[in-house]
């Protein structure tokens, strides 16, 4: 049977690829960022993990505003990378598993949730970022990935309380699948930020931290509230912080949180890492 | 006919990207997300009145493209993703647009994000649990 062993957070911002791409992770501005990953590194290296489901937000490169899905998830043997507009190269393509990819569409609007599901899906920096921090890069990336993509960008997007329920749904979804599978949850984006507006630039350290904490033990509070009073605290991107709930739901309840590590500023951003190992 | 009002409408500096402002910013949008493609960037360079009319933009569209007035192409409701596909390129960066709204320097807008490193790891260590090198 497949296994949900555990669930990550980070940022997915594109400074994080830009620091990457030129070798200035270990420079002052982000080397305590970029260290905070050493735990949740070393732990994926031991537990090898089969498949990493990534929740992040489109940004403008699979999905254009004439249609938004709520919720798309990747149904493909592959995804690719693009250029987002400034010609950056394109990192390796990610094998998928379609097998598994429909199991759990299937699973999931069997139980309610209105999935998207796309054969071809090209993944940008909110997918990609996440696992180049976390591995390092590959021309053969050493897992399969499948991407489940939430709107975050065009109101209405979903609420936290609903984000929390899919991932509720995803995890009965894994552990339903008959394959023998290591699977790990990666729930990206947040935490505070806001890049447009005139209050754009604030990070939220006490909100920030309070979040973490309500992922890790009590995800009600955080599922609880409205998009509009997480925005009032977190900024109009912060929102994306509702991803991180969708990583909660699938684990269950006494997940142990076995890291935790929170630096601000990157870019705009407050930046937290979490590390949850099902139990 | 009327747009819904919204919880969100009241927070102060903050505009979220929602129907209005996506049924607004559509055109501009459309054409910054063309950008994806080096081709349409080209075609674009070559002649930016021809590609800004090929997208139907209105002429108050246009003339904040063509003078590239970032800071008005985000207030007449463009995405700031899709608004970054046409300026990064031209040297603008996500932080150059937040200090533009608040009036102030870059400069000064990453000193003042840069303040909430101080005290940070004292914060964390009063918190608990967390990594701190």
């Amino acid at each position: 049977m497949a296994k949900l062993i555990g669930g990550v957070t980070t940022s997915h911002i594109p400074a994080i690829g830009n620091a990457i791409n030129d070798g200035l992770t270990q420079e002052h501005y982000w080397k305590r960022f970029f260290d905070g990953y050493g735990p949740v590194k070393q732990w994926l290296v031991e537990k090898q993990p089969d498949v990493l489901i990534v929740v992040y937000n489109d940004h403008g490169l699979n999905f254009f505003l004439d249609k938004v899905p709520t919720f798309a998830i990747g149904c493909a043997d592959e995804y690719h990378n693009a250029d987002e507009g400034w010609g950056l190269k394109p990192v390796a393509p990610f094998a998928g598993d379609a097998e598994f990819s429909w199991h759990l569409a299937e699973s999931l609007i069997g139980q309610n949730f209105d999935m998207c599901t796309c054969q071809e899906m090209k993944v940008d920096h909110g997918f990609v970022n996440p696992l180049r921090v976390l591995f390092g890069d590959h021309e053969r990336w050493p897992f399969k990935a499948i991407p489940l993509a939430v709107n975050t960008v065009q109101h209405p997007i979903p609420s936290a309380r609903r984000c929390y329920n899919l991932g509720q749904g995803l995890g009965k979804a894994i552990a339903s699948y008959p394959e023998d599978l290591k699977v790990v949850i990666v729930g990206t984006g947040g935490l505070s930020h806001q890049l447009q507006g005139e209050r754009a630039g604030i990070i939220d350290v006490e909100y920030d931290l309070a979040c973490i904490e309500s992922v890790i033990s009590n995800p009600d509070w955080l599922a609880d509230q409205s998009n509009a009073e997480i925005i009032r605290k977190a900024g109009t991107e912060g929102v994306e912080v509702i991803m991180w709930l969708v990583m909660r739901g699938a684990l269950n309840e006494k997940a142990r949180v076995l890291h935790k590590h929170y630096h601000a500023p990157i870019s705009n951003t407050g930046a937290g890492v979490l590390l949850l190992e099902n139990c | 006919m009327a747009w819904n009002k919204h919880d969100y409408d009241g927070i102060s500096g903050t505009y979220v990207f929602d129907g209005r402002r996506a049924h607004d910013s559509y055109a501009l949008n459309k054409m910054f997300y063309s950008f994806n493609e080096e081709s349409c960037r080209k075609e674009f360079d070559a002649d930016p009145t021809a590609y800004c009319d090929k997208f139907k933009l209105t002429e108050a569209q246009k003339r904040l493209v063509l003078d590239q007035d970032f800071l008005g192409i985000l207030r007449a409701g463009t995405n700031i993703y899709y608004m970054a596909k046409f300026a990064v390129p031209r040297g603008l960066t996500v932080q150059d647009a937040g200090a533009a709204f608040q009036g102030i320097s870059t400069e000064a807008f990453k000193a003042k994000l840069l303040e909430k490193r101080e005290g940070l790891v004292e914060r964390l260590e009063k918190e608990g649990g967390y990594w701190n090198g």
